[in-house]
């Protein structure tokens, strides 16, 4: 699967509890609609840093890089980018 | 306490309701199981089941004036009865026992229907004025002692709880779908709902009248604050004398019992301040219960040792394991009656059962002083929210909740954005009476992603609505903080700690609590205090602790305060999964009571069973599907074999 389904599947399994993908858009912002709290945002990055072997520094815990999956999406990329070269 | 039950007919009343009543007494037999009484004549039949606390031989219920024109049945306790029965008997009124009850009906011969406003205690009362043709319904002021009832066009029944009531209407029951979401927002239903259709509770300090087979109720006491800021101007240590004269006499009335009385130590400030008021003021042996658990980061066993060496009192101490709380959920549900979003009221039906073991029946519990003297959590976080509503932009103000939250780390901007979107929601609406309960609402409410289609589509009203409505018009008069502390009375502590956790969870095991801080002349003069003496700076119960600082050691005065809680999910996943909650939150159990998301539930089932279930809304939900769906089946599904036919 992709980085994208990956991402969309656990919130959607974990978050949302369906396996329905049109029950989340890839822009929803998971502040605004409820699906993440602050405690859910550290489970979200828990999850993103054992998936794909990234660490998550303090100053980028923003929405900017964490609100929805294709920011996440971006986000994890540009990890994975940093991290390769 | 005792189990009160009863009919009133609209027309010929010996159509063998008799025989009912008495079902719906025994139905709440555990709440009185020393002694039964009928009272019956052509319209009513009053049932009551004993307790036996005050006057063992003589005080035998209902219970008549000199004439036997006024018949009582009454739950709970009148602290004051020594005085009053002395008032009483001045002026001239017999009575032939020394029972607490008896001042009930000779003080309304005296007084009227204003004869309420002369008793201090809890209850639940149900007299009877033959001459008159009227049942009078009466609940005490916080709401300790409960009492509900149901009418239709033929008949009014009453009773102590829900399962009397529905055995008497005799028809099996539906849900109050805006209960449960009641329920699914604040912890329990807006009084006077409940949750089931059709059954009220009697809202606390409230008066009913049921005459002509029309009912009206008025409320005769509520939690009143100073408008506009004028606050009792005394200096802070007359305050404090005053506080602790109060609080004294509180306890000292509270042990007026023929049977020996105990206390709940919990290890808190609350719990340890009357343990220690009881050892210097009680003149009886201290006699203490509490509850430890395996999990260290809920155990409170260290506090309570460290009293108890203090004190010196002899005290019992009973370890909930996981597997208790599993094994204890049904029975636990079959008495609050109600769905519960945590399984804290379950282990405090296990200390009642370790009271009951001990051949103790009455004990004193700390319950009432975070909401009387402004204890809890969110006082804090309202006062910060307020603080940080003034200038909203400020980076720093918000900073001040991890104070109040440790575990929310700030620093170098971690997780900042989204502390700031949860508690931040609403800021622009300080004034609003709810501000200070938004946040707590909003995320108990995301738990209601798991009602069925058919559940939303029956849900007609917004629960918060609902509890709006129910607010005083004077709210607006008030400071925030007392709009803060007379919404937790209203909602968490009548609906939810004094009831599930409170009353259902004593009376279960036959024993009956009293709440000293409750006593209303207590609750009276902290609502006249100005909020900085309830909380300073960020110091709750501030005059509290300056006045009994004293009696404690320093430890317990300056410790962090740690809210009860019990474990959720992990009680029914840590070793095998008990047959029950596999049967409840099965497809079939879940399509057949409607009210659930079956696909959802099963897919939280998956995400606790893969060990990620750890949030509290994962807790909640859990929790709240879980007991809603026994209460399906205690009390519609086997309404039959579990009510009606009780034997």
């Amino acid at each position: 699967m992709s980085i994208k389904q990956d991402i969309k599947t656990y919130i959607l399994e974990n978050y949302l509890f369906t396996d329905d993908d049109s029950q989340l858009s890839d822009s929803d912002s998971f502040l605004e609609k409820g699906i993440l709290d602050s405690t859910g945002i550290l489970e979200v990055i828990y999850f993103i840093e054992d998936e794909y072997g990234i660490k998550v520094e303090d100053e980028e815990m923003i929405p900017e890089n964490l609100d929805s999956v294709e920011s996440l999406v971006v986000f994890v990329q540009h990890k994975q980018g940093l991290k390769a070269s | 306490m005792c189990g009160i039950a009863g009919i009133v007919n609209k027309h010929d009343g010996r159509d063998g309701s008799r025989a009912v009543v008495e079902r719906m007494v025994s139905l709440v037999s555990h709440r009185g199981p020393d002694d039964r009484g009928i009272y019956e004549d052509d319209d009513v039949i009053l049932g009551h089941a004993r307790l036996s606390i005050i006057d063992l031989a003589g005080g035998v219920q209902p219970i008549h004036n000199e004439d036997r024109s006024l018949w009582v049945v009454f739950n709970g306790e009148i602290f004051n009865y020594i005085e009053l029965r002395q008032q009483l008997q001045n002026d001239g009124h017999v009575f032939y026992t020394h029972s607490d009850t008896e001042v009930i009906v000779h003080l309304y011969e005296q007084y009227g229907d204003d004869f309420v406003n002369y008793l201090n205690g809890q209850f639940a009362i149900a007299l009877w004025d033959k001459k008159k043709q009227r049942l009078l319904l009466l609940r005490d002021r916080a709401g300790i002692v409960p009492l509900f009832f149901s009418q239709d066009d033929q008949r009014l029944v009453f009773g102590s709880e829900i399962k009397s009531v529905l055995c008497g209407i005799g028809r099996k029951p539906a849900m109050n779908i805006a209960a449960l979401d009641q329920i699914f927002t604040f912890w329990s239903p807006v009084s006077p709902n409940t949750l089931f259709e059709g059954v009220h509770e009697l809202s606390p300090g409230h008066i009913a009248i049921y005459e002509r087979g029309r009912l009206t109720s008025r409320r005769y006491w509520d939690w009143q604050f100073p408008e506009h800021g004028e606050y009792e101007a005394a200096g802070e240590d007359a305050l404090a004398d005053e506080l602790h004269a109060l609080l004294v006499d509180a306890t000292r009335i509270r042990l007026r019992a023929d049977v020996p009385v105990g206390a709940y130590l919990s290890g808190g400030l609350d719990s340890s301040i009357l343990t220690c008021l009881i050892h210097h003021y009680g003149g009886v042996p201290l006699r203490t219960f509490s509850i430890g658990f395996e999990d260290d980061s809920l155990d409170e066993s260290g506090y309570q040792q460290e009293l108890i060496d203090h004190l010196g009192a002899e005290h019992t101490r009973i370890l909930c394991r996981h597997e208790d709380i599993a094994a204890r959920l049904e029975k636990t549900i079959w008495h609050t009656e109600s769905a519960i979003l945590r399984t804290a009221p379950v282990p405090m039906g296990q200390l009642s059962g370790l009271v009951h073991e001990q051949n103790y029946k009455v004990v004193l519990t700390g319950e009432g002083a975070d909401e009387v003297f402004g204890g809890y959590d969110i006082f804090k976080e309202a006062k910060i929210r307020q603080f940080w509503a003034r200038y909203p932009q400020s980076e720093c103000r918000p900073l001040l909740l991890k104070k109040l939250y440790p575990y929310l780390d700030l620093s170098g901007g971690r997780g900042k954005a989204y502390v700031q979107a949860f508690f931040g929601a609403g800021l622009e609406q300080s004034a609003a009476p709810c501000f200070s309960h938004i946040p707590r609402w909003t995320t108990t409410s995301q738990i209601k992603m798991f009602y069925s289609d058919e559940s939303r589509e029956r849900l007609k009203a917004d629960a918060v609505d609902a509890i709006r409505a129910s607010l005083p018009e004077q709210i607006h008069q008030w400071h925030p903080f007392n709009k803060a502390q007379y919404i937790e009375a209203k909602s968490l502590m009548g609906g939810y700690l004094l009831s599930s956790q409170g009353d259902r969870m004593l009376m279960m095991n036959s024993v009956e609590g009293r709440f000293p801080y409750l006593d209303h002349r207590v609750i009276e003069f902290a609502n006249r205090l100005p909020p900085k003496l309830k909380m300073k700076v960020l110091n709750e119960k501030y005059l509290l602790k300056q006045t009994m600082a004293k009696y404690l050691p320093k430890s317990v005065l300056e410790r962090f305060k740690q809210p009860y809680r019990a474990p959720d999910i992990p009680s029914f996943f840590t070793g095998s999964t008990p047959e029950y909650v596999e049967e409840a939150l099965s497809e079939d159990a879940l399509d057949r009571s409607g009210y659930f998301d079956s696909k959802k539930v099963s897919m939280l089932l998956k995400k606790i069973k893969r060990g990620n279930a750890v949030s509290a809304r994962d807790n909640m939900v859990f929790t709240g599907v879980l007991s809603t769906q026994i209460w399906h089946r205690l009390f519609i599904e086997d309404f039959e074999s579990n009510i009606l036919n009780h034997a």
